[in-house]
């Protein structure tokens, strides 16, 4: 059985790299370049699967998965600009392929802890940054 | 090639366990667990998954899957309290998982002798919150 639970978070970033000058980085990166940043309403969905248990009828604790997800990623990511307050994109230009592998990592680190048991596993993580761009990693 | 059906159905439910305190099932369940219940517009996406016929160009006859969902799920569940009118679930506990379940079991058998196969039922019970389910062969996934 796999769950998917959807979040959200507002937040800005500014895709540019210090690898590029100024004029590669407008080329590259086009109008998500300019400086001041810019912002997406971004819709995450975390997908965990595992067995149904039997009693609960439940394969994932819900309240425990929205605690790990706002604890480790909402928390620090909503309503903040990625490229000056989330330490991993101080190295690491905020594109939505970095964030979906930041956000695997994040979610990975403390998995164990909220989910002491083999089950569930982080099954895969889907991010749309806008309607029109959607990111996805099977884990 | 996999052809996904919509269906909607309205329903009440309410996720305890009898053997568990209400601090217990509210722990478990969250406010699902009040006792007098509540409801969710459920959305449900049956998915087959075949070749399509070389005459009639059709995995499955669309129509008739949507005569199926709704003698097997819809006209069952729809605006039902699924504890108190739906089996099994005056005796498991109707969380999405397992209405996803039931209803697997519910439209399975009739795709057993058909070119198309059950490929995937996928129920949300919000915007926020769907399952997958595509039979006991995926195992703990």
């Amino acid at each position: 059985m796999r769950v998917t639970r959807r979040y959200r978070f507002a937040a800005s970033h500014r895709l540019h790299s210090a690898a590029f000058g100024e004029d590669e980085n407008r080329e590259l990166y086009g109008k998500c370049s300019n400086p001041y940043g810019h912002g997406h309403d971004y819709v995450l969905d975390v997908t965990a699967a595992g067995p149904v248990n039997a009693a609960s009828g439940q394969a994932v604790h819900i309240p425990t998965l929205d605690r790990l997800v706002f604890e480790q990623v909402l928390k620090d990511f909503d309503h903040r600009y990625f490229n000056a307050d989330v330490g991993e994109f101080k190295a690491l230009v905020p594109t939505s392929e970095n964030i979906i592998r930041v956000i695997e990592d994040r979610l990975n680190a403390r998995w164990a802890e909220a989910f002491p048991g083999e089950w569930p596993r982080l099954e895969g993580i889907r991010l749309r940054e806008t309607k029109r761009n959607v990111f996805e990693l099977k884990s | 090639m996999l052809i996904t059906r919509r269906a909607e159905f309205s329903a009440s439910h309410v996720c305890a366990q009898p053997a568990l305190s209400q601090e217990q099932n509210t722990y478990l369940y969250g406010p699902a667990a009040n006792l007098s219940g509540h409801g969710h517009n459920y959305v449900l996406e049956v998915t087959l998954e075949g070749e399509p016929d070389p005459v009639t160009g059709m995995v499955f006859d669309l129509k008739k899957l949507k005569e199926l969902i709704q003698q097997t799920v819809i006209d069952p569940m729809d605006h039902r309290f699924l504890n108190y009118e739906v089996p099994p679930f005056d005796k498991i506990v109707p969380t999405t998982e397992n209405v996803a379940a039931e209803i697997w079991k519910r439209l399975e058998p009739h795709f057993r002798a058909q070119r198309a196969r059950l490929n995937n039922v996928r129920l949300y019970e919000t915007d926020d919150l769907y399952v997958d389910y595509a039979g006991a062969a995926e195992g703990g996934r």
